[in-house]
């Protein structure tokens, strides 16, 4: 979330769109009704399905499932066209004036550099053009017809009321009562949030649905302002803290990122990811990104990174493609891989096509499940009937399963999606000889760094020199932890300002993240959570929820990274000059006396800068400014455009029906086989999307005796039209295939799911809760999975679980 | 009269039943037919936080014992942190199960192993598990470790395992993990943020 739970109360109008926050984040959704009382904010729910969310919606609008960029899209042409654009706000915090290369085009699907063998682009054209002082080339008067406004405006004027109704089968008035609705947040003193969640990640144009509404609220001038805001409800409890740790393939913490195989050179490698501004003036804040990337080698290797190794840049590993789980159980599926380790995670249930994946794991060697409960992933080679069919005898990977603690059985934080660290303290011991994870981890590493110092190996370096400095080796406690990602100096630090005073002696912990050095002086795990545990103590367990300026921002509840910020980018609820766009929201402002920024949050800002200096709130990006024009940072183009989904239910893309070769997304990636394991509609007819359900949580609550008898068991959602036509009543046992496999389950027969017109054919959605599977205290049943398809959105490669294709019949 | 919860369970323990449960809106007659304390006064509170969606609410868990050393601390009751800014002392209807969550008959309680071939598990020693997965994990990393590419370029990287890390465990859990598993050279690594 750029902005967190309780500011959803400041919002004016709430857009509700891929996600369902009344059922999938109850408590969070209380902030809605919040607005709805106390700010006479009004909710816009757009779904498939009529939600509970939707039933307290203000205005609710049916959507085909995965044309989402249609519809933002059509947003964002009634905002452009309709002059219901916040102008100020982006003539200064934005690229709109920015000139683009003049070789940029876009034509029949694709953008300029496609090459269709390897469904992927060159993206040399989708650039800035450079002045000869080495800033980007500005057009202020919106002239050129080369500068991103003028671009923009042409890509989404085909975006028009009729092309949203003929693509996302919403009818055109509603359309257009959202939008206007959405559109009244242009002025300076409303506010919208967006509120999203999987339903727009799972996707193979995820990415790009997001940033198509990044854009809209950039236009309507709601970045950075409280109740405002693009807010990803995450999906568990620490997902947003285990990606803020780099626990991602090509990741390291912080959102630093491990080097490819092509930087050889370690200096051209930070330089790199050290970006200079682009405009005059601008911070361009990764310019320190050699800073965290020491500290947070030397948190690893202490003594071992020096400077003569380049800070043992030869200890990482390094890249020549991105191994996202689709690739990873692509290559054990061709029986590549040896060996895999699921810590608290169900990759059986949780990935696409459950087929695929039994099969790639019976491929292995060895699987180790760290779990506290006994998941189907963990069972993959035992017979469960119907629900996993197979034969133990044929399968030969050794299972080890090893018993972890839950959460009431350790000391931690985890991080919400507010991006609040918040600690944790242990209440009770676990079951059995079960064990925390550090204690598991610890175990086996320990182990392995003494057989690699007893016989040697293949490179130990990086084994025997990682820092093990905790007290009880087997045992690292999360206090000690937490201060290593926190960080700490080995050196005194002077003031800057006044060198006769001492700011830290050395060994102490850090305050922030502005003290971290490249020099080898200080060390920190994960630079953004410098500030979480310091000399002060521990900042994540503070407990004063005091909200001085009524807005609900709580400085002193936890701890919010970055250096507890609690909104993203809120220069931007300034003017140009230093003043609130809206007086009556106190975010932060210049203070002309004091000569700083205050406020009722802690200002993302260089805290001194004055207005007249010129400095732009978007102080991570090198121009200074928020994108409307991606650059090359996307896969499939600078611009949004939508595409079908790989499973699509009219076989064509109605913005280009000429080219079959843009029917879905020309630069996401599809395995070989898997592109033939696609159904089309003539066999499977209806439209399907998963979704959770508000009495349980993922594939745990099935292991939860309460959840388990207020929702027993499986079924799926059909429309009242749909079992009309097929003679399925309420209560039937149906049978719901996909090309890759089937699940049965009980009929739920709702008016909340309704037939839509899409290009000239009735499409009927069929919804899958994708709670089910064969272990638990639940009635055992399918696993949803099975019907999935095996391919990811163009740049995270999040699976396409939200849109594809199925049969229904009696079963 | 205004009482915290706590004070509230002090003053009922303390003997002021009567007057105290009537400001607090009890009925007197109802209150001294109780014989005993309500359980949650003699419990042990602990501050936490929901492990399912990422909403983050606050909880607190009352377990029995009091932290003594061989007192087997037991939870008994969670409940929703009243101080908690977003949740305000509400759980929504997978919050106010989390009880049977933690009691669930399906925790793991013992490392095991299924050997290959096998139907069944066979339980193991902590020992043991930990001996033979870093044998696995050397075996497999020696033999396939990539300390250069075809164009003779360092790249040190092991590609035949691979390691997911989970949606709930700490930062601290996920910190080390990362650590560990960067170390070994390992690329096929991800979190449950990638689906």
């Amino acid at each position: 979330m750029t902005n967190h739970w309780t500011d959803i109360k400041n919002a004016d109008v709430i857009l509700i769109m891929g996600g369902n926050a009344a059922e999938a984040h109850p408590c969070g959704f209380k902030w809605v009704t919040e607005a709805k009382a106390k700010n006479k904010a009004r909710l816009v729910v757009v779904d498939p399905r009529f939600t509970r969310s939707a039933a307290l919606a203000d205005l609710y609008a049916p959507i085909r499932t995965g044309t989402d960029i249609a519809f933002l899209g059509g947003v964002i042409n009634y905002l452009i066209t309709n002059d219901k654009v916040h102008m100020d706000y982006i003539k200064s915090y934005t690229d709109m004036s920015f000139l683009v290369k003049e070789e940029f085009a876009f034509a029949e699907g694709f953008f300029s550099g496609y090459d269709a063998d390897k469904r992927k682009y060159d993206k040399a054209s989708w650039e800035y053009q450079m002045g000869a002082d080495g800033y980007v080339k500005s057009d202020p008067s919106l002239q050129d017809p080369h500068c991103v406004w003028n671009l923009m405006k042409a890509h989404f004027s085909r975006y028009t009321p009729d092309v949203v109704e003929n693509i996302c089968g919403t009818p055109k008035a509603k359309f257009l009562q959202v939008a206007e609705l959405l559109a009244s947040s242009h002025t300076p003193d409303r506010v919208m949030t967006i509120l999203y969640a999987l339903g727009w990640t799972q996707h193979s144009v995820g990415s790009q649905i997001i940033r198509t509404a990044a854009m809209m609220q950039l236009l309507l001038g709601n970045i950075g302002r409280a109740g405002g805001g693009v807010n990803a409800l995450r999906g568990h409890s620490n997902i947003q803290g285990l990606t803020d740790l780099g626990l991602l393939s090509n990741l390291l913490p912080g959102y630093m990122t491990l080097p490819g195989e092509k930087e050889t050179d370690y200096d051209q490698y930070i330089t790199k990811r050290a970006p200079k501004p682009m405009r005059p003036g601008q911070m361009s804040y990764w310019q320190n990104y050699g800073k965290f990337h020491v500290s947070l080698m030397k948190a690893w290797y202490g003594a071992a990174a020096t400077k003569e190794n380049n800070w043992a840049f030869d200890y990482l590993p390094k890249l020549d493609k991105t191994y996202d789980v689709l690739q990873v159980f692509e290559l054990m599926h061709q029986g590549k891989m040896n060996g895999y380790v699921a810590q608290g995670f169900n990759p059986l249930n949780s990935f696409p096509n459950k087929a695929k994946v039994g099969a790639a794991l019976s491929k292995l060697k060895f699987l180790v499940i760290i779990d506290p409960l006994a998941t189907e992933t963990s069972e993959f080679w035992q017979n469960h009937g119907e629900f996993n069919d197979v034969d133990p005898a044929k399968i030969q990977t050794t299972v080890f399963r090893l018993p972890s603690t839950c959460f009431a059985e350790e000391d931690g934080a985890i991080i919400n999606s507010g991006r609040w660290l918040q600690w944790h303290w242990k209440g009770a011991e676990p079951p059995g000889e079960a064990k925390g994870d550090p204690e598991i981890m610890a175990g086996i590493f320990l182990r392995l760094r003494e057989m690699y110092k007893k016989d040697g190996g293949a490179f130990p370096d990086p084994i025997l020199n990682l820092t093990w400095p905790y007290k009880v080796p087997h045992e690292p406690s999360a206090e000690e932890l937490a201060k290593e990602y926190n960080g700490k100096t080995f050196a005194d630090q002077l003031d800057p300002k006044d060198p006769t005073k001492l700011v830290k002696k050395a060994g102490e912990l850090l305050d922030s993240f502005a003290q971290l050095k490249d020099d080898g002086s200080t060390a920190s795990g994960c630079w953004i959570f410098t500030g979480a545990w310091t000399e002060k103590g521990n900042m994540m367990a503070r407990r004063d929820n005091a909200d001085p300026y009524q807005n609900g921002q709580t400085l002193g509840w936890a701890f919010a990274w970055p250096a507890n910020r609690r909104i993203l980018y809120n220069r931007a609820a300034a003017d140009p000059s230093g003043k609130p766009w809206d007086p009556k929201r106190k975010q932060v402002w210049w203070d002309g006396a004091q000569g700083k920024w205050v406020g009722s949050d802690v200002p993302d800002f260089k805290v001194d800068s004055a207005p007249e200096d010129g400095m732009s709130p978007f102080i991570m990006n090198p121009e200074g400014v928020a994108r409307f024009f991606a650059r090359g940072m996307m896969n499939e183009g600078p611009f949004p455009e939508h595409y079908e989904p790989f499973e699509t239910p009219i076989g064509v893309n109605p913005m280009h029906p000429n080219n079959p070769k843009a029917t879905s997304n020309p630069a996401a990636r599809v395995f070989k086989g898997d592109m033939e394991a696609f159904g089309k509609a003539k066999e499977f007819p209806y439209a399907a999307t998963t979704y959770r359900l508000t009495e349980h949580f993922h594939y745990w609550t099935k292991h939860v005796e309460s959840n388990a008898i207020i929702q027993p068991e499986q079924f799926v959602e059909i429309g009242e039209a749909l079992a009309a036509e097929k003679g399925i009543k309420a209560g039937d046992k149906v049978k719901v295939s996909s090309n890759r496999g089937y699940i049965k389950a009980v009929a739920v027969v709702t008016k909340r799911i309704q037939p839509l017109k899409v290009d000239g054919k009735t499409v009927h959605h069929v919804g899958i809760p994708l709670h089910w599977g064969f272990k638990g205290v639940a009635k055992n049943g399918f696993i949803t999975n099975t019907l999935t398809p095996f391919v990811g959105d163009g740049n995270t490669q999040t699976p396409e679980f939200k849109s594809f294709l199925v049969n229904v019949e009696k079963a | 009269m205004q009482l915290s919860r706590r004070q509230f369970f002090k003053v009922a323990a303390g003997g002021l039943t009567g007057s105290s449960l009537v400001a607090m809106g009890f009925s007197p007659t109802a209150a001294l037919a109780e014989v005993r304390t309500f359980k949650l006064a003699r419990t042990t509170e602990t501050r936490n936080t929901c492990p399912y969606c990422s909403v983050g609410c606050g909880i607190i868990m009352y377990s029995l014992g009091d932290r003594a050393k061989n007192a087997h601390a037991e939870i008994i009751h969670i409940e929703g942190d009243p101080d908690h800014p977003v949740n305000r002392g509400t759980l929504c209807p997978k919050g106010a199960g989390l009880l049977d969550f933690v009691h669930s008959k399906n925790r793991l309680k013992y490392p095991e192993v299924r050997e290959p071939g096998s139907k069944e598990w066979k339980r193991i020693g902590w020992d043991e598990a930990f001996g033979r997965i870093a044998k696995l994990i050397k075996e497999d990393r020696d033999a396939n470790f990539i300390a250069k590419n075809a164009d003779g370029v360092t790249v040190n990287r092991w590609l035949s395992t691979g390691f997911l890390a989970a949606s709930a465990s700490s930062n601290e859990s996920g910190y080390i993990t990362h650590k560990v598993v960067r170390s070994l050279g390992m690329l096929a690594f991800d979190n449950q943020a990638r689906v």
